[in-house]
């Protein structure tokens, strides 16, 4: 059973770095516009930049 | 103001002998509403050089420029990409962004004040309305909360994974496979990540809960408060003293599921809000304000008393004032219901909302913005939708009787089996707390909102949209339908009729080109070659246009006017408008028209007409076979209603319906108990649209209508009324049975709790079971559809 010593570690900053990549995502406003960033995948990038 | 007085004559009874001042009342609303459109497209023309957008730029520390814009009509990712790449055309924008949801767009830049202007003008070139981003709408903090929301059930969420991790390993060995140590060691971890999840994600839970205690009342919260504290706190002390009962998982999970409830409800709210907001958006408007010789332009919002404005015609007056300079009509059907216009003349006072129509005027600002007249209307309305809204919301009603019998039924278990069956006080407890989650609401919080917003996301996807969460809910209970006939029923665009001569066709287009009135818009588009010069152009407010053609006087205008002689007299009626004179020559004729008449010419008669959308008859019978009865109610004239009900199929109609005899007609039917939707978009329904159970318009319909109606549907066709109908009954049929599950469940789960056999985990499984369930059975919606 000694293993859970280092696999329960493990599994809980593997869930933390998920939940930091989370934290991360609502904090730059990723999950503002959803509908939005959908609409965005069909967009050219390369078109915008050269706009710019 | 003797206009006035036509419209208090209109008969309730449909009498062909009045039916002309009936005709001018259904006439003129169809005017006002075009020329509504009008004054969008040629707000931006008008004002060239001076839109005004420059006073709206903030400029941040570091020389950056930042302007917020509302676009309307953006609906894909091409609209995305035409508006940013608008700004991105100049070279110094750094950063154009728009978000798809609000319709808002943010432009960074980093040059000359002034560019805004350009952005707006560029945007609007492509198609899109741009109006200034209202601060009110500003829902920074419901995005705030909901962002709140989102971090609680993605900490919560989290935590839930990793302590079923430990639970099953807790769930599948006893002590003696496991060992003791390793037992509390687990617990020890759960309760690590448990207890600080709990304190975090659990705050909209026990926020609402204590505030509800303070004020001595109960609510939803209380009880799942309760729960989660109990089984969180003996959970803590079963471990410290190495116990067996350890809940930490079943709380965790309970809340998770809470908190997918609560955000989604949260987020449907958040819309509903938002687009109520809208209604404000309309007054957000700019103002031509007068200093001297100087003009500039200024939010309305910003206007002071005593401020001089210039409303030119077809522009909707933007503050209360007084008129101090010029004469015209203004149409003051949103401020009285009247639809015939009104003369206006110097010391007149005009009201906020007011369309002036036909020439410059200058009005002194009285009071503006929050204490004008269309607030203070705007205000009454929300009262009166208020006051409608005696109607509670199903899952309202269920959490009202709910939430006492929960908390009842725990404690009843806890007296049971710690007073009158001597059980330990853990296992009283621990059975208290069984019951009070297993009876937990989940699935009834669940059932309503899910089923709500995938419909809403359906209905959404067809351009239809639902602006109240409860929509649905009223929409699937009416039994009858009223249709307003003009841009509801019919598409609301007058179409030229029939085949005139092609020289007197050219020579009239050409002199209707120079008018704003609807018909002469229509007229002068109908004709694509080239137009004659014409000079000394006239324009009699109320009467039609004059000018001349190679030294010969020609006009184009009302009947009685381009009439003959004797006829001309009568032309100073105050009754003057483009479509009352008395029947001789085309009487066949019940749409609206427009005459022509000059030196040397033959009086010719120009006939419109307003084509029936093409599916209606369609509608109105799958509408009928659906059981519902289908009303037609127009303020036209009786021979145009009938035929355009005979079109439609529709064997009910009332012609000649002034906007308060509309009312009265609903009134009447919603006293005999009748559940009515009401679809309708002019200025005349706006009154019957917030007083109908339900409303619909069309989203050609004016901003007060749509922001009026409870459901706004996209299109040339009329079958969203019926698509909007199918859904909402659909989702009604899924709530209730959602409600029936939940309710089946708890008959079950609840007998199962109160007897001990059940513990806390098992309960938490079996109300995650129900919960899943529901969801599952919300997801049909998307199969059946």
């Amino acid at each position: 059973m000694n293993i859970l010593v280092f696999l329960i570690p493990v599994a809980l900053l593997l869930g933390l770095a998920g939940l930091g990549s989370f934290v991360w995502c609502l904090k730059t406003g990723q999950y503002d516009d959803l509908d939005g960033a959908a609409n965005r995948i069909l967009l050219d990038d390369d078109e915008e930049t050269t706009d710019n | 103001m003797a206009k006035r007085t036509a419209a208090q004559n209109i008969p309730d009874t449909a009498r062909l002998d009045r039916s002309v001042a009936a005709q001018c009342v259904d006439n003129q609303a169809s005017d006002a509403q075009t020329f509504d459109a009008g004054i969008h497209d040629g707000q931006g023309l008008s004002h060239d050089g001076q839109l005004g957008y420059e006073g709206l730029v903030r400029t941040s520390e570091d020389g950056m420029r930042n302007l917020s814009l509302h676009v309307e009509g953006v609906h894909c990712a091409a609209c995305i990409q035409k508006i940013e790449s608008a700004a991105y055309k100049y070279s110094c924008v750094r950063k154009a962004r728009l978000n798809f949801s609000t319709g808002r767009v943010q432009i960074l830049w980093d040059g000359a004040v002034a560019l805004a202007n350009d952005f707006v003008r560029d945007i609007e070139k492509q198609g899109y309305r741009v109006t200034p981003f209202n601060p009110d709408m500003d829902d920074t903090l419901d995005q705030k909360t909901s962002r709140h929301l989102l971090l609680c059930l993605g900490v919560c969420g989290f935590a839930l994974g990793n302590i079923m991790l430990l639970s099953v390993g807790l769930w599948v060995s006893n002590e003696e496979t496991m060992g003791v140590a390793t037992r509390d060691f687990m617990h020890w971890v759960s309760a690590l990540i448990a207890i600080p999840t709990i304190l975090f994600s659990g705050r909209p839970f026990f926020g609402s809960a204590f505030s509800a205690l303070r004020r001595g009342r109960t609510n939803m919260d209380v009880p799942i408060s309760i729960a989660l504290s109990l089984a969180t706190g003996m959970s803590l002390y079963e471990t410290v003293q190495s116990g067996e009962y350890i809940y930490f998982d079943s709380a965790v999970m309970l809340m998770f599921f809470l908190l997918v409830g609560r955000y989604l409800d949260f987020n449907t709210r958040r819309t509903v809000k938002q687009d109520a907001g809208e209604l404000m958006q309309g007054m957000n408007k700019f103002a031509t304000v007068l200093d001297g010789a100087k003009t500039s332009r200024i939010l309305t919002r910003d206007l002071k008393a005593d401020m001089i404005v210039l409303v030119t015609a077809g522009e909707r007056v933007p503050v209360d004032g007084i008129v101090i300079e010029g004469q015209s009509d203004a149409d003051v059907s949103l401020i009285t219901g009247e639809t015939i216009p009104v003369e206006v003349r110097v010391a007149d006072y005009l009201y906020t909302g007011s369309v002036n129509l036909s020439a410059p005027i200058k009005i002194r600002v009285c009071k503006a913005g929050e204490d004008s007249l269309l607030s203070d209307i705007i205000r009454l309305m929300e009262q009166a939708q208020q006051g409608q809204a005696k109607y509670v919301r199903i899952a309202d009603r269920a959490a009202r009787l709910y939430t006492p019998v929960v908390h009842v039924l725990a404690i009843c278990a806890f007296i049971l089996w710690w007073g009158i069956l001597g059980s330990a006080w853990q296992d009283a407890l621990i059975i208290s707390v069984s019951v009070l989650i297993i009876t937990c609401p989940c699935a009834l919080g669940l059932a309503v909102p899910v089923v709500q917003v995938l419909a809403s996301g359906i209905l959404f996807r067809r351009g239809i949209m639902v602006k109240s969460g409860d929509a649905l809910e009223k929409l699937s209970a009416i039994d009858t339908v009223i249709l307003d006939k003009t841009g509801t029923l019919t598409t609301g665009h007058a179409v030229l009729k029939g085949v005139y001569d092609p020289e007197i066709m050219r020579l009239a287009a050409s002199l209707a080109s120079h008018s704003k009135h609807p018909l002469s818009v229509t007229l002068a588009e109908a004709r694509d070659m080239d137009l004659f010069e014409i000079k000394d152009i006239r324009d009699y407010p109320g009467q039609g246009i004059e000018g001349v053609f190679e030294g010969k006087r020609i006009r184009i205008g009302s009947r009685v006017w381009c009439g003959d002689d004797n006829a001309g007299g009568m032309a100073h009626d105050q009754n003057a408008s483009h479509q009352n004179a008395p029947d001789h020559n085309g009487a066949d004729h019940n749409g609206p028209e427009l005459w022509f008449s000059g030196e040397g010419y033959k009086s010719v008669q120009f006939r419109f007409s307003d084509p029936v959308r093409g599916d209606a008859a369609q509608i109105v019978q799958a509408l009928k076979q659906a059981g519902l009865d289908v009303i037609l109610l127009s303020g036209d004239r009786m021979q145009a209603v009938s035929d355009a009900a005979a079109q439609a199929g529709i064997d009910k109609f009332v012609g000649e319906c002034s906007p308060v005899g509309k009312h009265d007609y609903l009134r009447r039917l919603q006293s005999e108990g009748r559940k009515v939707l009401m679809a309708g978009d002019g200025l005349n329904d706006a009154a019957i649209l917030s007083a109908a159970d339900i409303s619909m318009a069309p989203g050609t319909a004016i901003d007060l209508a749509q922001n009026t109606a409870d459901i706004v549907f996209m299109g040339q066709n009329l079958s969203p009324v019926l698509n909007v109908y199918k859904v909402a009954r659909k989702t009604q049929k899924l709530v209730r049975q959602n409600f029936l599950l939940a309710v089946f469940y708890n008959i079950i789960a609840v007998p199962l709790a109160f007897s001990g056999v059940v513990t806390p985990m098992i309960a938490a499984i079996s109300m995650s079971g129900s919960s899943l369930v529901v969801i599952l059975n919300s997801l049909r919606m998307r199969v059946t559809l």
